[in-house]
């Protein structure tokens, strides 16, 4: 074995160095991927998770409205927090596989409609009680009740028949899904004893830590629980904290000044100075989050395809990504998948700029007079800009377009997918078929385009119960096509989820499904003495 | 004094009284924020039986007097409800946050209100020579400069720098009274640099006032020492317009902090309020409300009343 390849194993497990870009090293030295995948584990072991310690982070993302039960929550710091405490079946590990977590395993029936779910055995909440299965159906249970309010219930719903059956939990759904367990992974599913039934917001989970002190948009606080089952990987450090800090400078501050371990949401632009800290560095990943300027594509005038493909022609990709990201991301093509999704159809030609096409495109439309964009600060962070730099790019193919600033509060209800065109984003999905089925299916909760194709849909519906990979992916292939030349969204860029950490946190793994390793680095990071 | 309890019960009466007009105010504005209640509890995809059942359950099929009158009982009787956002009871969470917000003005006041009153002594004593012209422009700096620039320096001096204080002023229960006073040293030093200019002119121009009258040429020629004669003859007749003043700026410790509580992420009354309005968690809305007026009427009352006291004309009214 080579000291390069030892030396590499140990720079991924230090977070300097992705797996992806690892195992291309490994392959160029000529180690075979099974090989190069062992030294990693064997690295990960060797460096040494080093227990003991608080560890802490400075997020942003928590309001003193957060509530402890996971059907409620939706921002940054609840779930970071929940995952300290609570556990769903099953997770997405970085690479996009599986990562068992109350469940042991999972099995298919052959078409993909009934999925059998082991449970662990021996996992125990903090009060005590071991889980089993009932555990299990009566969470689930409880978040595919509408009084429920859960976040999760567009997910459940589609699980016709949930039963308990010894050690196994058995879930029979409306029609197959080969994603089903991807679906699992959600973060609001954290399995509680008795499905949370009675107490929804009592906060006991199956945790690496219980919880010390909850003051919701404040601090969190968690210690370490002493029989969690899975404390050779996960809860290093004795106790670990969260302070609620959403203002981006004093986020910073307190990174430097060393009051935490690690902050969120670092902004684009102040990363290069970030760079600079010392001991300081900046973990950024690119993920499957995405920018989007949507359009309703059965409301005048954005239901005329010219009109849509001149407004999509007019989009200069790479220099949003250069100016409003600064760099920190990727160009979007239009649909909503990038290479970070399973299945990515990577042969489809990038949409370039072209003001001359979206001229032709903008003239056979026979539009005339402006379009309104509306924008706000809250639909992403340099949404206003990104708007404005789009006046810009449509006016050179003749474009005008009229940007119009909302006010933030109550931009969500008020103008995106209530307005025919507005700028908006997406947090990504951890499989293709959740990102269609949430935004672009013609029954999505949240279809902002207003993409009504029955055609689309079926093509959703097969891939979502076809087992093989090759015919799925060229099902995916179709679908993103559709979307992204028929499609109402505009999507000029992938944006990097941006953590700075302290150099004394070790393990760190960049996650391209979120943030702070997907908000679990407070379970698998450490600090290193 | 049989008469100042009177004039000090009428006070208190009318207090009471704007408290409740007040009240209906908040209320009143409470219901005509845009945004129905049920609908940005339940989301988007509520349903519309759902909506319903939470409309019933929420009172707020009733007519809007009725449920004045039943949250204005609820208040009386100590019960502030319960929050929409996240269920808890509105009363214990004020009460911490409440509790916060009055340790950080506290000790702010403590050394705001001395400092402020001191250096308009020293400002009088020294006039137009240079301690004057010194305390007025590095005062009427600081108060021209946006409080979240002055927090942002002093972070960045003493919180990242030198490490001297902590950048994050969160308090919690576990810390004893030193780490918490360690703790928000930096935003009691930005309110201090926020509130001493107001005060500290106000002292000053008070007591220049009071040194125009006869009776201090008459104790300057007695022979007494510049500083003596401030402070004890002219200081006692300036209290009123200073006391004024002191509790206008106590009343913005309490509910004008937000800014600095964001910077320093403190947990306070004012972040607490912000994210409750977001939500259209309207209980909470209407319970830091009528916090807030009530903080600014009582230290009102307490200005008129000492006002009163320390002026006999108005103690004795024909």
């Amino acid at each position: 074995m080579s000291k390069e390849l030892e030396y590499l194993s140990r720079k991924v497990v230090r977070g300097l160095m992705d797996r992806r870009a690892f195992m291309g090293r490994a392959a160029a030295l000529g180690a075979g991927a099974t090989m190069a995948t062992g030294l990693l584990g064997k690295a990960a072991m060797a460096a040494g998770a080093m227990k003991g310690g608080t560890l802490k982070a400075g997020m942003q993302g928590g309001e003193s409205t957060n509530s402890l039960d996971p059907a409620t929550w939706a921002s940054d710091v609840p779930i970071a927090f929940g995952r300290t405490w609570g556990e769903p079946l099953v997770e997405v590990s970085p690479n996009g596989d599986l990562d068992f977590r109350i469940a042991e395993s999972v099995e298919p029936s052959a078409d993909a409609r009934t999925w059998v779910f082991r449970i662990r055995d021996g996992v125990e909440f903090h009060n005590g009680k071991t889980v089993t299965a009932e555990d299990v159906v009566a969470t689930l249970q409880r978040h595919s009740d509408e009084n429920s309010k859960s976040g999760a219930l567009g997910i459940v719903k589609g699980i016709a028949d949930m039963k308990a059956d010894g050690n196994n939990v058995v879930l029979t759904l409306d029609s197959a899904n080969a994603d089903l367990p991807y679906l699992m992974a959600d973060y609001h599913l954290m399995i509680q004893p008795g499905g949370g039934m009675d107490a929804p917001d009592a906060g006991i989970g199956t945790g690496a830590y219980k919880i010390a002190e909850n003051q919701p948009g404040v601090r969190h606080a968690g210690e370490r629980f002493a029989n969690y089952w899975d404390a050779d990987n996960r809860g290093h450090a004795d106790s670990v904290e969260i302070t609620v800090i959403n203002d981006a400078t004093a986020r910073l501050a307190a990174l430097q000044s060393g009051q935490v371990h690690m902050i969120n949401r670092v902004e684009p632009k102040v990363v290069r100075l970030v760079k600079r800290i010392p001991g300081v560095s900046v973990k950024n990943v690119s993920g499957r989050g995405h920018y989007v300027f949507i359009a309703h594509v059965n409301t005048p005038p954005f239901d005329n395809r010219d009109l849509m493909m001149a407004l999509k022609l007019a989009m200069n990709r790479q220099e949003m990504v250069d100016k409003i990201l600064q760099g920190y991301g990727s160009v979007g093509n239009d649909f909503p998948i990038n290479a970070a999704y399973p299945l990515f159809p990577e042969d489809i030609p990038q949409r370039q700029y072209d003001p001359e096409k979206a001229a032709f495109h903008y003239k056979k439309s026979g539009h005339s007079g402006s379009v309104l964009l509306r924008t706000s600060d809250v639909a992403f962070p340099g949404a206003v800009d990104a708007a404005q730099l789009y006046q810009q790019q449509a006016k050179a193919a003749g474009i005008e377009v009229e940007v119009k600033r909302e006010p933030g509060d109550g931009y969500w209800s008020e103008v995106w997918n209530v307005k025919p065109f507005c700028t908006s984003y997406w947090s990504g999905r951890p499989v293709q078929d959740q990102m269609y089925s949430t935004a672009y299916l013609s029954n999505a909760d949240w279809n902002d385009t207003r993409f009504l194709r029955p055609d689309f849909d079926k093509i959703i519906i097969a891939a979502r119960a076809e087992l093989d990979p090759a015919r799925r992916k060229d099902l995916y292939r179709q679908a993103a096509l559709m979307v992204r030349d028929e499609g109402g969204a505009i999507i000029p860029m992938f944006n990097d989820f941006i953590d700075a950490v302290s150099d004394k946190v070790g393990g760190w793994v960049a996650d391209p499904s979120g943030g702070m390793m997907h908000n679990k680095a407070l379970i698998k990071t450490w600090l290193e003495a | 004094m049989g008469p100042l309890v009177i004039l000090v019960a009428r006070r208190i009466a009318l207090g009471l009284l704007l408290l409740l007009a007040v009240s209906v105010l908040i209320f009143i504005g409470t219901q005509i924020l845009p945004g129905d209640v049920a609908q940005s509890i339940l989301g988007q995809s509520a349903t519309p039986t759902a909506l319903a059942n939470l409309r019933r359950d929420l009172g707020l099929d009733d007519p809007a007097w009725l449920r004045y009158f039943r949250w204005l009982f609820g208040v009386l009787t100590g019960d502030l409800g319960q929050s929409l956002a996240n269920g808890q009871d509105i009363a214990t969470e004020i009460g911490h946050r409440l509790g916060n917000t009055l340790f950080l003005a506290f000790w702010a006041a403590v050394v705001a209100v001395p400092l402020a009153i001191l250096l308009g002594l020293v400002a009088v004593r020294f006039r137009n020579r240079w301690p004057d012209k010194l305390i007025s422009g590095v005062t009427l700096a600081s108060i021209s400069l946006p409080e979240f620039f002055i927090g942002y320096v002093l972070i960045f001096l003493f919180g990242v720098k030198l490490q001297l204080f902590p950048s994050v002023a969160t308090v919690h229960d576990g810390m004893s009274l030193l780490e918490k006073l360690n703790a928000i040293a930096l935003p009691v030093a930005v309110l201090t640099l926020v509130v001493l200019a107001h005060m500290m002119r106000m002292t000053r121009a008070a007591i220049l006032n009071v040194m125009q009258s006869a009776y201090i040429e008459t104790a300057e020629l007695k022979g007494l020492s510049a500083f003596k004669v401030i402070f004890r003859h002219a200081f006692p007749n300036a209290i009123s317009p200073i006391v004024n003043v002191v509790m206008i700026n106590l009343a913005y410790l309490v509910v004008g902090v937000v800014v600095v509580e964001v910077i320093f992420v403190y947990p306070g009354m004012g972040q607490y309020l912000v994210d409750h309005v977001a939500k259209r968690d309207v209980p909470v809305v209407q319970a830091t409300g009528l916090i807030f007026a009530a903080v600014y009427i009582v230290l009102n009352l307490v200005a008129d009343v000492v006002a009163i006291v320390s002026n006999p004309r108005l103690r004795h009214p024909k």
